[in-house]
């Protein structure tokens, strides 16, 4: 399943006002890996996506999806096995009702009305909100905005399911039914985000961004536990590690 | 602040009343705007001093309101933004034609019941679906492209609008509205945020398969209830044009010509 691969090589891209927000990356995420990127605003986890997904082209460097490079001629085969939850949900949502949004994508793409009934049931199942299939998007919670917000992208079948800031505006229990829906992914998964707990929650393998290039990449545990790495980068070990470790240090001093 | 705040949920009232379930919104999108569309032809087809041949064009969106349900104070809202731009057009009539009154009201009639019209369709409908009878019809891509977009970017405007304001008036709590010295940054401020928050949309709409023409929303082809609600309305306006049913009513019911 090679085709899921997706490898960045020796990436830069300058803004039009010189701003050069990436330095040549390079990096290769496997069939099936969870991918965390992290890094502090302005560090240019932003602008990496849209490269990833085509939405900008690199002034240097190229992006492989499986063995296809992304330029202007396969941007739409590319974009139908990798897709985008926008950070904010309102961006994602522009019709006018769920199931409008949830069938746009397949509708775009030609599929028969049948099927485009079965994939939006089955993406609305999937995230938990089949009941707010004919609600108006902007009636929903922050929550069930996010969970429509995933369906969209889920009902087009994604080999790469990419999440910007997934949990920003997320309350503790929308949050963990987040964290619940993308385990129950199990294609590759790319998520940018601040909150670390997350990443460590969700994903295998974490990218440190720091001032457009890549500052770490390894195992998740090890990477958000490497304080002065992080603290080079404006970042801090998540709660949970610190926690672990305040009760190592405890379970030590009872010794 | 309050009526921008509601300003916003009224502009989401036609959506609304779209996704209502009734005989008039399970019609194929198609028949209802050929109809409408046959309706106003006919509407504007009267010469300027046949007012009473238009009355019976009053049962159509009489009709359309009934059997869909649809509210009568939020469709009157609507008409009565209008209806000053109509009494414009039309009140200079009598100043310069004898008959001018005759002239001002037959513009008061057809451009009420035209407006009526389209925001019955609307509201039976709702814009996608309309977009979607549009392509069917072969209307040029961009034309549907430019109309949903520019819909959907009131939506956007509003919205963008609504945080501004909320930003601005908590912040300057001893004036009302928004202060002449601030009002060009505020306006430019509000375009360049409407500008990046749509190209966002665009973004998401790019990502999901979007190449400049909206998706066919799956409606199958025309039933035999679309056929006989189109033909039978139409039907009724070849009558109402070339007969005319209110004289003829008032000969037979008190002899009067």
């Amino acid at each position: 399943m090679s085709h899921h691969k997706i490898e960045v090589r020796n990436l830069a891209y300058s803004y039009p006002d010189g701003c050069q927000a990436i330095r040549d990356i390079s990096f290769t995420i496997r069939h099936g890996e969870s991918v965390g990127i992290i890094g502090a605003n302005g560090s240019g986890k932003s602008t990496l996506l849209m490269l990833l997904l085509g939405i900008m082209f690199p002034s240097k460097g190229q992006v492989l999806v499986g063995d296809v490079a992304l330029t202007k001629k396969t941007l739409a085969m590319i974009r139908q096995r990798l897709q985008l939850v926008f950070q904010d949900s309102d961006d994602q949502l522009f019709t006018t009702s769920v199931f409008d949004d949830v069938a746009f994508g397949p509708r775009n793409y030609n599929l028969s009305p049948t099927e485009v009934d079965t994939r939006v049931d089955e993406a609305l199942e999937q995230v938990g909100i089949a009941h707010l299939k004919y609600k108006a998007p902007y009636k929903l919670s922050g929550g069930q905005k996010k969970a429509a917000a995933i369906a969209t992208v889920l009902a087009m079948h994604p080999d790469v399911l990419i999440m910007d800031e997934p949990t920003s505006g997320l309350d503790p229990k929308s949050r963990r039914r987040l964290i619940d829906i993308l385990k129950c992914f199990d294609h590759t998964k790319i998520i940018t985000s601040h909150d670390l707990d997350l990443v460590l929650d969700t994903c295998q393998i974490t990218i440190v961004i720091n001032d457009g290039t890549v500052a770490a990449i390894g195992p998740t545990e090890e990477v958000l536990s490497n304080r002065e790495l992080l603290e080079r980068c404006d970042l801090e070990v998540p709660l949970s590690i610190k926690l672990r470790s305040l009760q190592g240090n405890g379970r030590h001093d009872a010794d | 602040m309050q009526k921008i705040l509601s300003a916003m949920d009224n502009i989401r009232l036609f959506d609304d009343l779209a996704r209502k379930k009734s005989a008039i919104h399970s019609l194929h999108p198609v028949a209802k705007l050929i109809t409408t569309f046959a309706f106003l032809l006919f509407l504007v087809s009267f010469g300027r001093y046949e007012i009473i041949k238009l009355l019976p064009f009053v049962a159509f969106p009489l009709f359309m309101i009934i059997k869909a349900d649809l509210p009568l104070i939020p469709l009157g809202q609507r008409l009565l933004v209008v209806e000053p731009l109509i009494v414009g057009v039309g009140i200079l009539n009598p100043l310069f034609d004898p008959a001018g009154w005759l002239t001002f009201a037959s513009i008061m009639i057809k451009a009420t019941l035209t407006v009526v019209a389209a925001l019955v369709l609307v509201g039976t409908t709702g814009m996608d679906r309309l977009a979607s009878a549009l392509y069917k019809l072969k209307v040029p891509d961009m034309f549907v492209l430019q109309l949903t977009l520019t819909y959907r970017y009131i939506f956007v405007l509003v919205e963008e609008l609504v945080v501004m304001m909320r930003a601005y008036s908590l912040r300057s709590y001893t004036q009302k509205g928004i202060s002449f010295k601030d009002g060009g940054p505020f306006v430019g401020q509000l375009l360049l945020r409407t500008l990046d928050r749509a190209q966002r949309v665009h973004y998401a709409m790019g990502l999901r398969g979007f190449q400049g023409r909206y998706p066919d929303d799956g409606q199958t082809s025309l039933k035999a209830k679309d056929l006989v609600f189109a033909l039978g309305w139409i039907g009724f306006f070849l009558l109402c044009r070339f007969y005319n049913w209110p004289a003829l009513l008032g000969l037979l019911l008190g002899g009067i010509q």
